[in-house]
């Protein structure tokens, strides 16, 4: 194959329902600016977004899945972050 | 493609036992495979060539009902035509990503459909000469399409059911705005019931073709559902397409050009007569009415686009070595 | 002699409807995936665009007259676009280009026509204004990369550029009864257009590293009704059904 490969973006949109940016999914484009109006044609054709964020695909750093364990199974014992782990009484109400 | 699939099934058996089976019990427990994690290269391959076929299906499906944007009878049925036929590619493109993630290129991905290595559903190489058929096409090909698609969110890999997520979001209106053609149709002037009914005939029998062939025959279907890419077989997805898609077809007035089409009280199905699979292996082999112009067009409009990707990228490389230029310069 | 108003209103929409209609020929085979849902983008607005027009065209006649009445059921000699829109789709460059000119020219036009005294207008404009703005930004991007990407792609846009100046000019025209309608701060006066539409050219050919054609003989006929060649072809395709089975509902 001779054709140079278009590069990949990552799409992140903020819906309109303020919540953060998420990711949407991918696309190819030459550069930034016509990634960033790509992305508006491709993701939000249904008025889904109100901002978009491209980034090139080869500039995340991703964790490895077998740091899995290293990663996350520490955060399973600290059962005292969550609220369920205190007690309120009855008559206090919601908190 | 069958045979392919075969000996991808026989790949897999190379693989570490015990790494397989620790696999095996992530799938079995319903949780997503994701890119990055190991993966039976036999899940890999049938992955790649699942998602892109289904993705090039999407792109050479864009093809029958372009046909026919130019020429839609209302605003509002151009309008919706070309949203759909649009949203076609935005499916493809949500696809050839999920698969650009298990680490081929969208390029080589192209190149293999355009070179016949990689197939698409073969019911986009059947003509469209009518309107009616655009109401056909959303009414039981997306239908039928949606019968597959709705599992298929559920799918081991994570990638591609997320994009089908988003593909069953949006085609929601494909199959209503299919069948409000057929039914403006079908209630119109007896030259406009004849076009539905001229359709329906043509499109009926491909479109229970589009399930693939019966359990019997689909030797590849049990390593498949084992992996969970695939959640049901041929036989039932279609069983619950008839089952679907008879009535509606009977309460426009409808025939179904199979005369051994009939309810079943004991089953509480409808039998249906045998599907010719001489003329399925014959379309899945490029022996269909249309495989070689839909290829050429595809092919074509790949090659006199060449110029505009090689000038954008060339834009892209000078630009950013300007800003480098001008970067240096300033310090 | 139609109203002022009635055949100001059905320019704008069959201008809207032909650029749309050469726009949704390229569903299925654009350069890349990504720029075939830009165009089918670009296309949607127009045709969205001409419907509202054609809606209140229809309206204001008052002989019954529904869109697609007005889109379907009128000859070559009855519409009146201007020729630039008819023109065939061409090749990318050319189809963008065309999109360029025109947008260029239309985004501040239907940003005035949003202050019309006719409301309609107004209300339509106004949504127009934000789609054209769009297709302004996307086209001028492309007209910058093929100006300064490829010597092949730098010759395209050029040749793109010969053909299509000519019929820049009949954006500018205005009739006596356009006048009218002017005056009475309805319709939009397009020489007030043409400085803003300059700079923007400028600008844009500028960054493309080309330049605008100097002194050329510019095109007209169209808003008159006098057509090209190509536009009975174009209805040919988009009337068909209307014309082979008259009187049915679709």
């Amino acid at each position: 194959m001779t054709e140079k490969n278009m590069p990949l973006w990552e799409v992140f949109i903020r819906s309109r329902t303020g919540l953060s940016h998420r990711h949407a999914g991918s696309l190819h484009a030459p550069d930034a600016e016509m990634a960033l109006q790509n992305a508006r044609d491709v993701y939000t054709r249904r008025g889904e977004g109100l901002s978009i964020w491209v980034v090139p695909s080869s500039a995340i750093t991703a964790s490895d899945p077998a740091d899995k364990d290293t990663l996350f199974e520490p955060t399973a014992s600290k059962v005292y972050r969550h609220p369920t782990f205190y007690e309120v009484p009855e008559e206090v109400g919601h908190m | 493609m069958y045979a392919q699939a075969l000996n991808v099934a026989e790949q897999a058996t190379h693989d570490d036992p015990e790494k397989l089976a620790r696999f095996q019990a992530r799938i079995d427990a319903e949780e997503k495979i994701e890119p990055n994690d190991w993966m039976p290269e036999g899940y890999r391959r049938t992955l790649v060539r699942q998602v892109s076929q289904h993705a090039h299906s999407e792109i050479v499906g864009m093809l029958p009902e372009g046909n026919w944007i130019t020429r839609a009878p209302s605003l509002k049925r151009k309008a919706a035509l070309l949203a759909k036929v649009q949203d076609e590619g935005g499916h493809g493109l949500y696809l050839y990503s999920a698969a650009e993630t298990l680490g081929v290129s969208r390029e080589e991905l192209v190149e293999q459909l355009h070179s016949g290595k990689a197939k698409y559903s073969s019911i986009f190489n059947y003509p469209t000469p009518s309107w009616a058929d655009m109401g056909m096409i959303g009414w039981l090909v997306d239908g039928a399409a949606i019968m597959n698609q709705i599992p298929l969110c559920r799918t081991s890999f994570g990638p591609y059911a997320r994009a089908m997520i988003r593909i069953c979001k949006e085609e929601s209106f494909h199959q209503r705005q299919g069948y409000e053609i057929v039914m403006t149709l079908a209630r119109g002037t007896p030259a406009q019931k004849k076009m539905a009914q001229e359709s329906l005939n043509r499109w009926w029998w491909p479109a229970l073709m589009m399930f693939g062939p019966s359990d019997a025959a689909s030797q590849h279907s049990d390593q498949n559902m084992k992996w969970k890419i695939k959640r049901f077989s041929n036989d039932a997805l279609r069983q619950k397409f008839i089952d679907a898609t008879v009535p509606q077809g009977h309460f426009l007035g409808l025939t179904f050009p199979d005369p051994d089409l009939k309810f079943n009280e004991a089953t509480g199905h409808w039998d249906h007569g045998e599907i010719d699979w001489a003329e399925f292996n014959r379309v899945v082999k490029g022996e269909g009415p249309c495989n070689r112009e839909r290829i050429k067009a595809r092919i074509k409009a790949h090659e006199d686009g060449a110029w505009v990707r090689e000038a954008a990228l060339a834009f892209a490389a000078k630009r950013a070595a300007r800003k480098a230029a001008a970067k240096i310069a300033a310090e | 002699m139609e109203a002022p108003l009635f055949t100001y209103t059905l320019r704008l929409a069959d201008n809207a409807l032909v650029l749309g209609h050469r726009l949704s020929e390229w569903c299925g085979h654009g350069p890349m995936l990504e720029e075939d849902l830009a165009l089918a983008n670009m296309a949607l607005d127009c045709i969205g665009q001409a419907r509202n027009f054609y809606t209140y065209a229809g309206e204001m006649e008052g002989k019954g007259r529904s869109e697609d009445d007005l889109a379907y059921l009128r000859d070559c000699a009855d519409f009146t676009n201007i020729l630039l829109v008819e023109r065939p789709r061409g090749d990318f460059a050319f189809t963008i280009l065309r999109q360029f000119l025109y947008s260029a020219f239309m985004h501040p036009f239907f940003e005035q026509l949003s202050a019309s005294k006719d409301e309609r207008l107004a209300a339509i404009a106004a949504k127009a204004e934000k789609e054209m703005a769009y297709h302004l930004r996307h086209s001028a991007e492309w007209v910058i990369r093929l100006g300064d990407g490829t010597e092949g792609s730098a010759a395209r846009l050029s040749e793109a550029l010969a053909d299509l100046w000519p019929f820049t000019g009949e954006m500018f025209e205005v009739d006596a009864a356009e006048r009218a309608l002017i005056e009475a701060g309805v319709a939009v006066d397009p020489a007030s257009i043409r400085p803003l539409w300059l700079e923007t050219v400028d600008r844009v050919f500028a960054d493309a590293l080309i330049t605008r054609p100097k002194d050329v003989w510019m095109q007209s006929g169209g808003r008159r009704g006098e057509h090209s060649e190509h536009l009975g072809h174009l209805l040919a395709d988009l009337q068909f059904m209307q014309r082979a089975y008259p009187g049915s509902v679709w």
